[in-house]
C-alpha cells in the first residue's frame, strides 16, 4: 500500500530507509528539522460551531428580508457553512485539512438530510393520525358508515388473519430450508443453488408476488377471484427468504461443541437438531420471524390484487374479500367518499396504527434477539 | 474356485429411520423454494403470453404489447435512476457517519434510527408523498421552471400539485436509502482496522484515510449495495402509484404534470378495473419487471459473492 | 449444561391469552343486529363501476345492509369502463355505469352472452349534475360559457385572465395564473358525458370525439372522481369536472345556458331526463336515455350524467337472484332514492321511471 504524503504542511517527514546517524549528517538533519514547527496551526475546537451559527444567522437574515420559505432558508445556511468552514481551514491549516473538513461537513449534512424525511413523516403521521384514534376507531368496522364515524377493526383483524396465515405457511418451510442448508446441505450443488435463489428471492417486487398468487388461483376459480388466503400465499412468498436467511445465520451461530457432545452421547442427528440446535438458536429465529412479519404486515400491492377490499368484518380466509390495514389506508385516502375529510382522516389514523404495529414488532424482535442471543463468546 | 478374500467393506452406518425422514423433510422444504420461484416465472409466462395478441382496447390505446410495455419500462428506469442519483451519495454519507465519524456510543442508536426508515410501510410513504412532500415541492418546481427552464429536464410548465416523477423519485430514494446504508456500513466496519490505523499513523487526515484504505476495499461492496437499492426502487409499487399523476407518455420533463408511469404502479392502478386480455397484458408487464429485478439482484449477489471469495 | 434462558411460562401464557382475545373477534358494535332489521337476505353481492355513483352506493349499501344484516354488498368504484368490462366478464353480479352498453363496440352482445342469452338489464338509478370545479381563491364566483369550458379543457385557453373568460366575469379579479385542467385517468362515464356536452355545446372549440378515455395526453390526471377532486383541491389554478355529489368544499362554476348562468343543482339535472327520449332499438328491459345536452331551455343544467345499474335477468343460483332483486329494488324505491338524494345530492327518479324499473327487476329469476 502506498501512502503518498504531499510535501506541504506535514507533521512528520517519512523516510523510507533507516536513518543511521553518522557524524555531521545527523546534525544537519537535526538542523533541518529544527526549522519545522513541531505543532501545526489548527482551528479552535469551537470553529465549526461558530461557522454554523454565523451561517444560520446570515441565512435567517436573508430569509426574513427576502421572504423565503423554509427550504431556501435551510439550503442557504447549509451551503454557507459548507463553503466558509473549508475556506477558513484552508487559510489556517492547509488544503489537506480543508478537504478533510469539507468532507466531514458534507457527510454530516447527508446524515441530516436523511433524517429530515423521517422526522417529517413521523410528525405528519402523529399530527394527523393521533386525533382520530379513539375507542370507536379501534372497535368499529366500516359497515353501514356514511361520512363520519366508523373504524378499522375489520382491517386490523384482516391483517392479523392474513399475516398469521402467511406466517403459518412460511415459518415451517423457511425453518426447514434453513435446517437443510446448515445441517444437511453442506457445500452440495443443491445447497449453493438454494442459497443463491433465496438471496435473489429477497428482491421479488411485492406486486409480482401478488400477480403470481392471482395467476395461480385464476386457473382454478376463474376471473374476479378475491379472497384472504390468496393474499397469505403472496405474502409468504415475500416472507420465506427472510426467514431462511435469518434462520440460517442463527443456526450457524450455534457452536459445534453442542452438536458434537450430543452425537457423542448417541443422539440421532434429527433429535440433535430438534432438541439441541433449535432451542439454542430459538431467540434468534424468533427475531428473524418477527422481522419478517413486520416486513409483510405493511405490504399493500399483493393484497390490493388478490384480497380485495370490503367494509365489513370477514373472518373467513377462504371466503369473500377481506380488508387489511394497508389496503384500507390506500382506499380511504384515494376514494374517501363524501365528504372527503373523514375518509382522509381515517387514513392517517390507520397509518399511525400500522406504523405503531410495525415498529412494535421491530422493537420486540430486537429485544428478543438481544435477550436470548446464544452465548457464543464472540 | 479362486480363494480371493473379499475386500473388507466398512459397514455403512445403519440409517436411522428418523434421520431419513427428517432429512427428507428438510430437503423437500428446500425444494419447495426452488419450485416456488420456478412457479412464479412459469405462471407469469403462462398468463402473460396471451397478451401478445391483445387488441389496443385492452392495452390502454397502445398498438401492441411492446408499445404498451415500452413507456412503462422507460418510466420505471427513469424513476429508479432519479432515486439512485439522489440516494447513493446520501447513503454513502450516512454510512460513513455511522461507521467512521460518529462517536462509538452513538453509532448503534443512529443505525437503529436509519433502520426505522426501512420499517415504514410503503403505503404510508405514498400518503406522506401526496399530502406533504408534493405540495412542499411545488415552489421548488416553479423556481426550477422559471430559472432553469432551458434544461430539458426542467422544461415545465411546472406542476401545481407536485405529483411528478421527480417527487416519486425522491420518495423512492428515501425508501432505497436504508438498504444501501445498511450494507455499506457493514462493509465499512469490516475494513481491516490495521489498514485504517496504518494510514492514520502515517499522518493521513480522516478523509485521506477513508480514501486510501476504506474506499478501495469496499468498492465492490458499494456497487452491490447500490444495485440492491436499485432493485428496491424498481419494484416499488404503492408509493409511486399514489404520488405520480401518470399519463403514460415518454418524456424527460421531470417537473410537469405529464409523466410516464412505472410498471409496478401501472399494475396497481389498472388491475382493479382490468378484465380478460387486459389482465394478461398487466401480468406480461409484471413478468418483464420480474426479469429485470431478478437480473439486478443476481448481479448484485454475484458481485458480493466474488468479493467475499477474494477476501477468503 | 444448557444455560440458554427459556421464555418463562408466564410470558408465554400471557401472549396466548392476548392473541386469543383478539381472535375472539368480538363483533364490532356497528355490525350488531339492529332490531329494526326486517329483511332476511344473506350472502355477499359484488358490484363495480362508476365512481360518480360512489357516494350514492355507499348510502344504498348502508341502508340495505341495515335492513338485511346478514347480507353484505361490496362496490368497487373502478370507473364505468372497468365496471362494464367486469360485468361482461362475469366477475361481478351487477355494475354501475354512466354510459350505457354500446352496440357498435359489441358490449350489448357480450353482455347478452354473459347473461345466458337474455338481454342485460339497464335501469337508471342515479341522475346527477357534473360540476365544473376549480381552485382559485381570488375568484369565489366564476361564470363560463360553453365555448370557454371547451377552450379551457382543449387547452386553447391557457390563462385565467383570457378575454373569453373575462367577458363572462366583468366584476371578477382574474389573475394571470396558468390554468391546469384536470381530467380522469381511467375509462370513465363521467368523461364520456362531459365530452359529449363539450362537443355538442362547445362546437368548434372542442374538436375531439366524445369518449370515455380523455383524448388529450397533457394536463393533470386523477384516478377516479375522488382523484380529480383531490387534484383540483391540492393544486393552484386547477379546474376539473366531477360528479357534483363529491365536489365538497370546492368552488363550482356556473355554466351559461341561453341567456342565464345555471348552477349544478339536482332539480336542474332532473329536468333533462324529462326532456330526453329513450334510445331506439333496444330491448324492453334496457331503459337507457339519449340526453339532449344542447338544449336552450331555461333552468336546465346541461352537464348531467345518468348513471345506470346493469344486471342480468337470469342468474345460476337463487342466493344471487335474491340479493340482486333485493338490492336493486331498494335502490329504486322511495327509501333508496331519498337516501341518495340526501347523501349524494342526486335527483330522485320520477314515479314513472320508478315503476318501470321495478317491473323489470321483478322479472329477475334463476336460470342458466
Amino acid at each position: 500500500m502506498n501512502v503518498r504524503i504531499p510535501p506541504q504542511g506535514p507533521r512528520l517527514t517519512v523516510k523510507s530507509e533507516i536513518e543511521i546517524p553518522i557524524g555531521d549528517r545527523h546534525e544537519t538533519e537535526a538542523d533541518r528539522r529544527s526549522h519545522l514547527p513541531l505543532t501545526h496551526p489548527r482551528l479552535p475546537r469551537w470553529a465549526p460551531a461558530l461557522v454554523a451559527t454565523l451561517a444560520a444567522a446570515t441565512s435567517t437574515l436573508l430569509a426574513l428580508t427576502l421572504g423565503w420559505g423554509p427550504i431556501p432558508w435551510v439550503l442557504v445556511g447549509v451551503l454557507l457553512t459548507l463553503v466558509a468552514l473549508p475556506l477558513w481551514a484552508r487559510a489556517v491549516e492547509g488544503s489537506r485539512s480543508a478537504k478533510d473538513r469539507l468532507v466531514t461537513s458534507l457527510v454530516w449534512t447527508a446524515f441530516g438530510l436523511a433524517l429530515v424525511p423521517l422526522v417529517s413523516l413521523v410528525w405528519e403521521v402523529l399530527g394527523n393520525g393521533l386525533g382520530v384514534i379513539d375507542a370507536e376507531f379501534l372497535t368499529y368496522s366500516m359497515r353501514n358508515i356514511v361520512g363520519e364515524g366508523g373504524g378499522i377493526y375489520h382491517a386490523m383483524i384482516g391483517t392479523l388473519l392474513v399475516t398469521g396465515a402467511a406466517a403459518v405457511i412460511s415459518i415451517p418451510i423457511g425453518l426447514l430450508t434453513a435446517i437443510y442448508l446448515v445441517e444437511y446441505g453442506g457445500t452440495s450443488r443443491l445447497a449453493r443453488a438454494i442459497t443463491f435463489l433465496v438471496d435473489v428471492m429477497t428482491g421479488i417486487p411485492s406486486i409480482v408476488a401478488g400477480l403470481f398468487a392471482y395467476a395461480l388461483f385464476v386457473l382454478f376459480f376463474g376471473e374476479g377471484i378475491r379472497f384472504g388466503f390468496g393474499g397469505a400465499i403472496a405474502l409468504s412468498l415475500l416472507m420465506i427468504p427472510i426467514v431462511v436467511r435469518s434462520g440460517e445465520e442463527m443456526l450457524r451461530l450455534v457452536p459445534h461443541d453442542l452438536r458434537e457432545a450430543s452425537y457423542a452421547l448417541g443422539v440421532p442427528k434429527w433429535r440433535t437438531v430438534v432438541k439441541v440446535v433449535i432451542p439454542t438458536a430459538l431467540g434468534g429465529i424468533v427475531t428473524g420471524v418477527t422481522l419478517a412479519v413486520a416486513r409483510v404486515a405493511g405490504e399493500t400491492a399483493p393484497l390490493l390484487i388478490i384480497a380485495g377490499s370490503t367494509d365489513s368484518l370477514n373472518l373467513n380466509l377462504f371466503g369473500e374479500r377481506m380488508m387489511t390495514l394497508p389496503v384500507y389506508i390506500y382506499y380511504s385516502y384515494t376514494q374517501p367518499g363524501v365528504p372527503a375529510e373523514y375518509g382522509q382522516e381515517r387514513a392517517w389514523g390507520a397509518a399511525l396504527v400500522l406504523i405503531v404495529i410495525v415498529m412494535a414488532l421491530n422493537l420486540i424482535a430486537r429485544a428478543i434477539g438481544r435477550r436470548y442471543a446464544p452465548k457464543t463468546g464472540r | 474356485m479362486t480363494t480371493t478374500t473379499t475386500p473388507a467393506r466398512t459397514p455403512k452406518p445403519r440409517q436411522r429411520r428418523g434421520d431419513l425422514v427428517f432429512s427428507g423433510i428438510a430437503r423437500t422444504a428446500a425444494l419447495v423454494i426452488v419450485v416456488a420461484l420456478a412457479g412464479v416465472a412459469i405462471f407469469l409466462t403462462l398468463e402473460g403470453l396471451p397478451a401478445l395478441d391483445a387488441p389496443p382496447g385492452k392495452l390502454g390505446g397502445a398498438s401492441n404489447i411492446v408499445t404498451f410495455i415500452g413507456p412503462l419500462l422507460f418510466g420505471t428506469l427513469l424513476a429508479a435512476l432519479i432515486a439512485l442519483v439522489i440516494a447513493t451519495p446520501l447513503a454513502l454519507g450516512v454510512a460513513l457517519v455511522i461507521a467512521l465519524y460518529a462517536p462509538l456510543r452513538l453509532s448503534k442508536p443512529i443505525g437503529y434510527v436509519i433502520d426505522l426508515l426501512a420499517a415504514v410501510p410503503s403505503v404510508v410513504y405514498g400518503l406522506w408523498g401526496i399530502a406533504v412532500l408534493g405540495p412542499q415541492l411545488v415552489p421548488a418546481y416553479l423556481w426550477l421552471d422559471r430559472n432553469l427552464g432551458w434544461i430539458p429536464f426542467f422544461a415545465g410548465p411546472a406542476s401545481t400539485t407536485g405529483k411528478t416523477i421527480l417527487t416519486a423519485g425522491i420518495v423512492l430514494a428515501i425508501m432505497a436509502l436504508p438498504i444501501i446504508t445498511a450494507i455499506t456500513r457493514e462493509i465499512f466496519t469490516q475494513t481491516p482496522t490495521l489498514q485504517k490505523e496504518a494510514a492514520l499513523a502515517l499522518g493521513a487526515t480522516r478523509w485521506e484515510m477513508i480514501r486510501l484504505s476504506v474506499l478501495p476495499y469496499s468498492k465492490s461492496g458499494i456497487v452491490s449495495a447500490v444495485m440492491l437499492g436499485l432493485g428496491r426502487a424498481l419494484g416499488e409499487t404503492m408509493a409511486v402509484a399514489m404520488v405520480l399523476s401518470a399519463s403514460g407518455v415518454v418524456t424527460f420533463n421531470l417537473i410537469s404534470n405529464v409523466n410516464p408511469s412505472t410498471i409496478a404502479a401501472n399494475i396497481a392502478l389498472q388491475f382493479p378495473e382490468a378484465t380478460g386480455l387486459g389482465v394478461n397484458a398487466l401480468i406480461a408487464s409484471g413478468l418483464v419487471l420480474f426479469v429485470i429485478t431478478f437480473a439486478v439482484n443476481f448481479t448484485a449477489r454475484a458481485i458480493i459473492a466474488r468479493g467475499e471469495r477474494r477476501l477468503r | 449444561m444448557d444455560r440458554t434462558p427459556r421464555p418463562r411460562a408466564r410470558t408465554r401464557g400471557l401472549a396466548v391469552l392476548g392473541v386469543a382475545c383478539l381472535l375472539a373477534a368480538c363483533t364490532p358494535p356497528n355490525e350488531r343486529i339492529d332490531p329494526d332489521a326486517v329483511g332476511d337476505l344473506s350472502g355477499t353481492l359484488n358490484g363495480a363501476g362508476s365512481s360518480a355513483q360512489e357516494a350514492a352506493q355507499g348510502a344504498w349499501q348502508a341502508g340495505f345492509q341495515t335492513l338485511n344484516p346478514a347480507a353484505t354488498v361490496n362496490y368497487d368504484p373502478v370507473g364505468s369502463g372497468g365496471g362494464r368490462e367486469q360485468f361482461i366478464a362475469g366477475g361481478v353480479a351487477f355494475a354501475g355505469s354512466d354510459a350505457y352498453l354500446s352496440e357498435d363496440e359489441g358490449e350489448l352482445a357480450d353482455a347478452r352472452k354473459r347473461c345466458g342469452g337474455t338481454p342485460a338489464i339497464e335501469i337508471p338509478s342515479y341522475v346527477s349534475p357534473i360540476a365544473v370545479v376549480y381552485n382559485l381563491p381570488e375568484v369565489p364566483e366564476l361564470r363560463l360559457s360553453a365555448e370557454a369550458v371547451a377552450g379551457i379543457f382543449a387547452e386553447t385557453i391557457t390563462s385565467w385572465d383570457d378575454p373569453l373568460i373575462a367577458e363572462d366575469n366583468p366584476d371578477a379579479d382574474l389573475p394571470s395564473t396558468r390554468i391546469t385542467p384536470v381530467h380522469r385517468a381511467d375509462d370513465s362515464g363521467t368523461t364520456e358525458n362531459f365530452t359529449e356536452y363539450l362537443s355538442q355545446a362547445g362546437g368548434d372549440a372542442w374538436p375531439h370525439e366524445p369518449n370515455g378515455v380523455w383524448p388529450i395526453r397533457s394536463g393533470e390526471a386523477g384516478q377516479g372522481t375522488a382523484g380529480v377532486v383531490s387534484a383540483v383541491r391540492n393544486g393552484q389554478g386547477t379546474i376539473g369536472y366531477a360528479d357534483a355529489s363529491q365536489a365538497g368544499q370546492l368552488s363550482v362554476a356556473k355554466v351559461r345556458v341561453g341567456g342565464e348562468y345555471v348552477d349544478p343543482a339536482p332539480e336542474a339535472a332532473a329536468k333533462i331526463l324529462e326532456v330526453s327520449e329513450r334510445v331506439e332499438g333496444r330491448p324492453e328491459v334496457d331503459m337507457v336515455y339519449e340526453l339532449d345536452r344542447a338544449t336552450e331551455e331555461g333552468g336546465v343544467y346541461p352537464i348531467v350524467l345518468t348513471s345506470y345499474l346493469l344486471a342480468c335477468q337470469r342468474y345460476p343460483d337463487q342466493e344471487t337472484v335474491d340479493l340482486v332483486k333485493g338490492y336493486l329494488s331498494y335502490v329504486v324505491s322511495d327509501d333508496g332514492q331519498t337516501t341518495s338524494a340526501s347523501s349524494a345530492g342526486s335527483a330522485p327518479l320520477s314515479d314513472r321511471i320508478q315503476s318501470e324499473a321495478m317491473a323489470i327487476i321483478e322479472g329477475i329469476s334463476v336460470g342458466r
